[in-house]
């Protein structure tokens, strides 16, 4: 989103939130990885940003693309998830000029707190309820990622009615976006869903969201009869 | 990966506007967007008088100004949005050329587009003028959280490993006769996305492990000191004051 969409006052007041949010993800992301953050959530950072660029068509002629909130929080966990696209957003605002600078405060609300906040809630919700099997990990991946695109448009629209600066009715702009973007969840869910439960089959113990999923291995000094 | 990092948007060159430290840069280019931000949109000679104060930066800092124009495009989307806007708002509506539009509607797409685009040419002078990482440095002397730029700095060192990776796959797809057609080719693209987040990933320990064998700690070395005279203070805020001069008499005058 770039400058001049949400007023002077509101972006600022984003602005605070968005810090205040990070603040608490640095300190998590800290006790989570220790001194191994700086590579690992940089490098996740890129792939972030690498799979945003990969286009995947969605009907005839059309194509969305990943905003990866839910898939890097259930990878990686919530705190280092927030950190990722945070600073995705904050690279692309200082050296693409992609998002306004005044716009990121409400860019990592949005973007990366309320996606990878719900995303991940719903997925450790789901996993509670459902049998602890990998197709149950996957559906629980569909369903953080498909509640949480929509989410985050229902919460742009909040900040919209607090300080857009265009005369459009919140209904007309809350039905507008929550619509599309609830199109735009099952595609990101569908990707989401497909991505995790691929990483699953290969590295079960890289996914943190369904860490306590994996049995850990067992030592035996006998042939194991099946 | 010793070479080829100079990014796409910085543009290098030695003028004024390069050769100021990052962080006053950073500050300009904020307090700038958010003067724009809060100037009363009925006020059209504000809006040309800001382009013309960053036409004066384009100038002072030697770039093309056609470069500058050509990279607006990013913006594309928004401005797909803000030519709705006359249509769905409400309020007193006014015919223009036989279709009938909503007035608040049209100040409103008025309103995005013009600061909308002096915030993305703002934000592109600074990427063009100053190299990506003292632009970190900046932002890190601007009392950011090391860490944080330190995330940052290892996304845009391995940004292009990682994409280069994505693109080696794409080529192996192909090969293989892969083309995404509809949305049963989900399957294959996203077992792609996973395979790369599993490189990305493993690739982040081996580099960890790399750094920790020369000695890292959790930061890293000061390698160039960036402060800031009072002189280049005051030559970087010209642009913000000459900004807050047209804000103040936007406000004031009708």
């Amino acid at each position: 989103m770039p400058d001049g969409f949400i007023d002077a006052p509101v972006s600022i007041a984003a602005g605070a939130v968005a810090v205040a949010g990070v603040a608490v993800a640095l300190r998590g992301a800290r006790r989570e990885l220790d001194d191994r953050t700086a590579p690992l959530a940089g490098l996740t950072a890129a792939f972030v940003f690498a799979a945003q660029m990969l286009n995947f068509p969605v009907a005839s002629g059309t194509s969305g693309h990943l905003l990866g909130g839910a898939l890097a929080a259930i990878l990686v966990g919530p705190y280092t998830g927030v950190l990722c696209v945070a600073v995705v957003l904050l690279v692309q605002a200082l050296l693409f000029a992609d998002g306004g600078i005044t716009a990121l405060g409400v860019n990592i609300i949005t973007m990366a707190l309320v996606t990878v906040v719900v995303g991940y809630g719903v997925f450790r919700l789901l996993l509670r309820v459902l049998p602890k099997t990998r197709a149950s990990a996957t559906a629980a991946a569909f369903g953080g990622a498909v509640v949480s695109v929509p989410c985050s448009a229902l919460v742009f629209t909040l900040i919209y009615a607090a300080g857009g600066t265009a005369d459009v009715s919140v209904g007309k702009v809350a039905a507008a976006m929550v619509g599309v973007h609830v199109l735009i969840g099952i595609g990101e869910a569908l990707i989401t869903a497909v991505t995790v439960s691929s990483v699953l089959a290969v590295r079960p113990d890289l996914v943190y969201g369904a860490r306590g999923m994996v049995k850990a291995l067992e030592l035996h000094d006998e042939p194991v009869r099946v | 990966m010793g070479a080829g990092h100079a990014h796409r948007l910085y543009v290098p060159g030695a003028s004024v506007v390069h050769r100021l430290p990052p962080q006053c840069k950073l500050v300009a280019v904020l307090a700038f967007v958010l003067l724009v931000v809060a100037t009363p949109r009925e006020r059209f000679w504000a809006f040309g008088a800001y382009a013309a104060l960053l036409a004066v930066v384009v100038v002072a800092a030697r770039l093309n100004p056609l470069m500058v124009l050509r990279r607006i495009v990013i913006e594309l989307p928004f401005v797909a949005f803000a030519f709705l806007m006359p249509f769905v708002a409400e309020g007193e509506k006014v015919a223009v050329l036989g279709v009938h539009l909503s007035q608040s509607g049209l100040w409103g797409a008025w309103n995005i587009l013009a600061k909308g685009t002096l915030g993305v040419v703002a934000s592109i002078l600074l990427a063009a003028t100053t190299e990506p990482r003292l632009l970190l440095l900046g932002v890190e002397r601007l009392r950011m959280p090391q860490l944080i730029t330190q995330i940052a700095a290892f996304m845009l060192r391995y940004g292009d490993v990682v994409t280069a990776e994505l693109n080696r796959m794409k080529v192996a797809r192909a090969a293989r006769g892969f083309e995404a057609r509809d949305i049963r080719a989900t399957g294959v693209l996203a077992r792609s996305v996973g395979a790369l987040f599993l490189r990305s990933y493993e690739r982040g320990e081996r580099v960890h492990l790399a750094m920790v064998s020369r000695g890292y700690d959790g930061r890293m070395p000061v390698l160039h000191e960036v402060g800031a005279t009072t002189a280049q203070w005051t030559a970087a805020a010209a642009l913000p004051l000459a900004a807050a001069l047209v804000t103040a008499a936007a406000w004031m005058m009708p």
